[in-house]
């Protein structure tokens, strides 16, 4: 790979190379793994596709975890949207939808793709997917996006961390986030200028946020996070399609976030000891999944 | 890095660590045994001990004994799965000193009633380290096409094996021994940039000195592999 340490190097050599960060990022892989780009494009695409396999499986009546825990919300929120009862917000009633359909079949022991990990694996999809659907935006299209995400997701990797165990769930659905808003504004036609803006903006708006899993479990507050993390994505892509930036520059919000991360403690992070994992109801239920009396 | 390591992996939820890492080093396990699984003794060590039910650790692992890739939905059954096989599982908590959180230690017993252990750990993302096989402390991570030879601890060895791999062309990208004592038995790891044929394994195996052969692939699947 050439050296991509920073969203900045990554804009710029898009920009002058006049291509998308997808086709930089692809093209470095394909060189790195000494593969032609149709290989690897062939390895994306099978990632989608068990995107797309991941939601229909989520929407199915009977998604429970191991646990007892979760499961079934997608599909409860599925008929809710088509009954008419939720506020009838179109492309965000479809992001928490399939972003809840993904994180639930996790949680049950589906098949997934990490994205950039199983905890936060609803969040790309939801956005890549919906996308696709709402904006008519070509498979093709939607693959490269995935390569725009991963592009992202490699440099939060190398500055920071992509691990809750490591930075905290900011470092999960944040990164998730962060990606996800990148495919959008990239699938929709934004510039590698942009895309970096939305993935600052969609990472700030998540700084912060700690990972406190009830008996350590992937699912409560974790289902749910995959929700926000979607919801924040299409923000976030849509100020910066609008044009709107990033105060802090998208490189220093992710110095920022890896500093968040180690300053955070370790109750809050991954270990189920803080948080919501440590509330009355939270202990209960662990107690009540582990059979401790 | 590779984008598939950030886009991927392909797995079975609901945690690269508990689930997926944990099918890994089931996988490691039986291929090192190389002999039909009869009896299974899995031991669960910190986070593993607190939480492999709810993470389906168990059936994480005991599907990557019977072969299972991580991504194989038959990882969810595989506990029915095993049961219908006829293997007989047990499945303890254990302290180990100075282990990883996320440490297993399979105690296995094969058709011909060979017995072997292995401890391996879940170091995040998915990705694992073997740790002991034996009583040997070793570290296999997996990620190539692995050799494992169990052989007399005599001179020569090295070059014997390393002479049949370089005479068909197979590339080394890491090597470390191990052994118990001097002059007892031995073990050669060798990780592999190529799959090594299996007339290669078969001449190795018939070196003088050489107890056993175990040829590995790559655990890791990336998408669309």
């Amino acid at each position: 790979m050439v050296h991509i340490d920073s969203l900045q190097v990554l804009a710029d050599i898009a920009k002058e190379r006049q291509e998308n960060i997808s086709d930089v990022i692809l093209i470095e892989q394909a060189r790195e793994n000494e593969e032609s780009a149709d290989e690897v494009l062939k390895k994306m695409s099978a990632n989608l596709k068990v995107m797309k396999e991941a939601v229909k499986d989520g929407m199915a009546l009977d998604v429970k975890s191991e646990s007892g825990l979760s499961g079934g919300n997608a599909r409860k929120y599925q008929q809710a949207v088509l009954a008419g009862k939720t506020l009838g917000t179109g492309m965000l009633d479809s992001v928490i939808m399939r972003a809840l359909a993904v994180a639930e079949i996790n949680a049950s022991m589906g098949r997934i793709v990490a994205a950039p990990t199983a905890g936060s694996c609803g969040i790309i999809p939801a956005v890549c997917l919906t996308l696709m659907e709402d904006k008519r935006i070509s498979e093709k299209k939607v693959v490269m996006g995935l390569f725009t995400a991963a592009g992202i997701g490699m440099v939060i990797a190398k500055n920071a961390s992509i691990s809750g165990a490591e930075g905290g769930c900011q470092a999960e659905c944040g990164s998730a986030s962060a990606m996800a808003a990148a495919a959008a504004v990239e699938m929709c036609g934004g510039s590698p200028h942009m895309v970096i803006q939305a993935c600052g903006i969609a990472l700030k708006n998540l700084l912060g946020l700690v990972c406190d899993p009830v008996a350590g479990l992937v699912e409560v507050p974790c289902i749910k996070r995959n929700t926000i993390g979607a919801v924040n994505a299409l923000a976030a892509a849509n100020m910066a399609l609008a044009g709107i930036e990033s105060v802090i520059p998208p490189d220093e919000v992710i110095m920022a976030m890896k500093s968040i991360g180690d300053l955070m403690p370790g109750v809050l992070k991954e270990t189920a000891e803080g948080g919501l994992a440590a509330t009355p109801t939270g202990k209960r239920l662990e107690k009540e999944i582990y059979g401790i009396k | 890095m590779n984008v598939f390591d950030i886009i991927g992996p392909i797995m079975v939820g609901p945690s690269s660590s508990h689930t997926a890492g944990a099918a890994r080093i089931g996988k490691v396990a039986r291929k090192l045994l190389g002999d039909e699984l009869q009896e299974v003794r899995i031991q669960f060590h910190g986070s593993f001990a607190h939480t492999y039910k709810g993470h389906g650790t168990d059936r994480a692992i005991v599907g990557g004994l019977l072969g299972f890739e991580p991504d194989d939905l038959r990882i969810k059954t595989s506990l029915e799965i095993a049961a219908g096989l006829g293997l007989a599982i047990v499945f303890e908590k254990v302290q180990l000193r100075e282990a990883h959180p996320n440490t297993v230690v399979i105690k296995m017993r094969g058709g011909s009633g060979k017995a072997l252990s292995v401890i391996g750990s879940s170091i995040g993302g998915g990705n694992i380290v073997i740790k002991q096989i034996d009583d040997l402390k070793v570290e296999i991570y997996g990620e190539y096409y692995t050799l494992a030879v169990v052989h007399q601890d005599t001179p020569g060895m090295v070059a014997k094996v390393t002479g049949l791999l370089a005479k068909n062309s197979i590339n080394i990208a890491r090597m470390n021994l191990y052994r118990s004592r001097r002059g007892g038995e031995a073990l050669m790891i060798i990780e592999l940039d190529q799959r090594v044929p299996s007339r290669a394994i078969k001449s190795i195996a018939n070196l003088e000195c050489v107890i056993s052969v175990r040829h590995l692939e790559p655990t890791k699947r990336l998408g669309g592999e």
